[in-house]
């Protein structure tokens, strides 16, 4: 296959790589090498440190979730709490990061995609403390579907601007984003908001996200004396696993990344790009995304927009190529369930996106009974989903 | 020497710069893309270079982007495109260079999507996210099926990547006129002249201008400086334009596609007389050339 010999960088074995325009690749070997020097300098770090832990309110808890255990089999259930980080989600430790980077290389204006809000959210908050403008691209169908999110953007000075192509979801917004940046690299930096498109941005945002995993081992190690049964975490685009799963790569234990089977995956209504795609080229990377035979975009759904996206990072369709990690989905439905359930249990209301994490460790707790371990990704809260269209697809 | 060398050396005989004359295959029906085929053609169009529709177009403005959609929203395939491929090369001699992204080709096998189109009478292949450092099979694969490659350069390429770039460059090469998604806003570049006298030091192939033509002046201008003229957008819009207004008027499907092709015919002639009308750059490119 083609891709074999491929040499653009940014590998993760055939999958990664750029597949840009000729255009965007000055743009790209800028901020890889800005990200190469800026990530080893020391003053760089000890500023985003000192974001993290007084803006960010890093380290996010690692909670043991006792009530919420009980309905997964009575194993021990432990929640990475990045519900609790500024903004509601993990996006801000990539969005901050790349902020920095942006102001770094001089860049003067920052773009973001969103589908949940959440990530156009965390840009634009990390735009208004450096005081950078931020123009925010977000399908039309997700700024009915998560008008909160839109409401806090405009709040926080971000203008959003509404994409009207394709599905008017997170696709959608992400390619209308890198149609901007083509035309606008000189002064403005694309933040993306998940380890998806070109080198070198599903390394750099897996780097920025790493933080929950780190924190999550050394946690894990300090409650419970021993790494847990297994790990899980949803997927999209995959950040908020990746950044789980990275720093646990070594260690001996399962990595489960749960996808959105939306109304089922018979049903051809979902969005579980490694479960139920082929690989194939979107948004800059060699990756697992849903096509037609003709290697058309297939249309996806999930009841959480954040998860509504064909594609998915090109390191996920590596560990589960090389079977490091595990990929399942889950319904929309089951996610609902898991929903309301941390909600009633434990006074938690979760993201739906993260929903989809709970429900998958309902089930695995059920399989590993009271003697199991999981620990769970919390990526973000659910203020966003308590009002919801319910015919949004 | 392949079709596509042949065209840009009768133009050079003619002391011009070819036109290139981008369609959307399938916008909005196949019948509609072999009216437009013949009518630029019939202006005088050098080749054609035909677009195969994608879902996520990343270097396509709204013009384009709406194209595609109205001919995957008609059912368009790769296979239906070579089915009807041989239709267009009936009417016309204009060689075809199939533009499309990289996972239609992926998808239906790179290999057997060069056969195929080889097959089917194109004469070239384009893919805008394959960039040549990862288009070594590719490139074998096309060669091997008698189609050239053309690769790509844009105003912030460095002198290495251009280098590069042209080199795997067969038929012609393609220079992006500005930074920028395709269409009409903000025109032509700037730097146009000086990006193609860069190209010029390390070109063995024809270079030809894309991005930003709309107008006859615009084709004059890229014409003094560059062998080929690339316009899209322009043809693009106004035959959806033209066909949209008849539909509206009532006409019939065919009359509708007959007013287009009109309009698109009338628009290459005055692309073709701006092309004309440059000043002849034959023999300084000639000089250039026995230099470098």
């Amino acid at each position: 296959m083609m891709m074999k010999t491929a040499t653009t960088p940014g590998r993760f074995g055939e999958f990664g790589g750029r597949y840009v325009p000729e255009t965007l690749v000055p743009a790209l070997d800028e901020l890889e090498a800005a990200f190469d020097r800026l990530w080893n300098d020391d003053d760089f770090r000890a500023e985003l440190d000192m974001l993290l832990l007084d803006y960010v309110g890093r380290p996010t808890p690692l909670y043991h979730a006792s009530r919420f255990s009980e309905r997964c089999g009575g194993a021990t259930v432990y929640l990475k709490r990045e519900d609790l980080a500024h903004t509601g989600s993990h996006k801000l430790n990539n969005a901050l990061g790349q902020a920095l980077l942006a102001r770094a290389l001089g860049k003067t204006r920052l773009i973001a995609e969103t589908g949940a809000g959440q990530h156009g959210v965390a840009t634009a908050t990390a735009a208004a403390l450096l005081g950078l403008p931020c123009q925010v691209y977000m399908g039309r169908t997700d700024m009915k579907r998560q008008r909160l999110n839109l409401i806090r953007m405009e709040l926080l000075g971000a203008e959003v601007i509404p994409v009207d192509s394709g599905a008017k979801t997170l696709k959608d917004a992400t390619s209308q984003a890198i149609r901007d940046w083509m035309g606008s690299y000189r002064d403005t930096h694309y933040v993306i908001g998940s380890c998806v498109g070109p080198h070198p941005y599903p390394l750099m945002v897996r780097t920025f996200q790493s933080v929950i995993g780190v924190e999550a081992r050394r946690q894990i190690l300090e409650q419970h004396g021993e790494l847990p049964d297994g790990l899980v975490a949803c997927v999209g685009g995959g950040s908020n696993a990746i950044g789980l799963f990275h720093p646990f790569i070594d260690d001996d234990i399962p990595m489960v990344g749960v996808e959105a089977a939306g109304a089922g995956l018979a049903s051809g209504r979902h969005s579980a790009s490694l479960v139920g795609g082929r690989a194939g080229v979107l948004h800059g990377s060699y990756s697992f995304l849903l096509q037609d035979d003709d290697g058309q975009v297939a249309p996806t759904h999930s009841i959480a927009a954040g998860l509504d996206y064909p594609g998915v990072g090109p390191e996920h369709a590596w560990l589960q190529a090389t079977g490091r990690a595990r990929y399942v989905s889950v319904t929309d439905d089951e996610a609902s369930a898991a929903y309301s359930a941390l909600a009633k249990t434990e006074g938690i209301i979760p993201a739906l996106e993260s929903s989809h994490a709970l429900a998958y460790a309902m089930s695995w707790g059920r399989e590993l009974g009271p003697d199991g371990v999981l620990l769970v990704n919390l990526s973000g809260r659910g203020d966003k989903d308590v009002v919801r269209d319910d015919d949004d697809g | 020497m392949t079709t596509i060398a042949s065209a840009f050396e009768r133009a050079k005989r003619d002391r011009r710069s070819a036109l290139i004359a981008y369609l959307a295959a399938g916008d909005p029906d196949l019948a509609m893309t072999i009216a437009l085929a013949r009518a630029v053609a019939e202006a005088g169009a050098d080749i054609i270079e035909l677009g195969i529709p994608f879902s996520d177009p990343l270097a396509d403005g709204p013009i384009i982007q709406a194209a595609y959609t109205r001919a995957l929203a008609s059912g368009i395939s790769v296979k239906r495109i070579f089915e009807h491929l041989p239709m267009i090369a009936e009417v016309t001699e204009t060689p075809i260079v199939l533009m499309t992204a990289l996972n239609p080709v992926h998808a239906y096998g790179p290999d057997a999507f060069c056969r195929d189109a080889k097959a089917a009478g194109a004469a070239g292949l384009l893919i805008p996210d394959l960039l040549p450092e990862d288009a070594s099979d590719l490139r074998e694969q096309a060669h091997a099926a008698g189609l050239d490659t053309v690769f790509l350069a844009a105003p912030d390429t460095t002198e290495e990547r251009l280098a590069a770039a042209a080199a795997a460059s067969t038929g012609f090469f393609y220079l992006i006129s500005r930074r920028g998604v395709t269409g009409p806003e903000g025109g032509v570049g700037e730097e146009l002249e000086a990006e193609v006298a860069r190209a010029r030091k390390v070109c063995t192939v024809p270079i030809a201008v894309g991005f930003g033509v709309t107008a006859g002046a615009d084709a004059r201008r890229v014409a003094e400086a560059a062998d080929g003229v690339i316009v899209g957008s322009a043809f693009v819009r106004l035959a959806s334009e033209v066909f949209e207004e008849a539909r509206e008027g009532n006409q019939s499907h065919s009359a509708a596609r007959a007013a287009a092709a009109e309009a698109v015919k009338a628009k290459a002639q005055e692309l073709m007389d701006g092309i004309r009308g440059a000043r002849s750059k034959t023999a300084r490119t000639e000089t250039e050339r026995v230099e470098t």
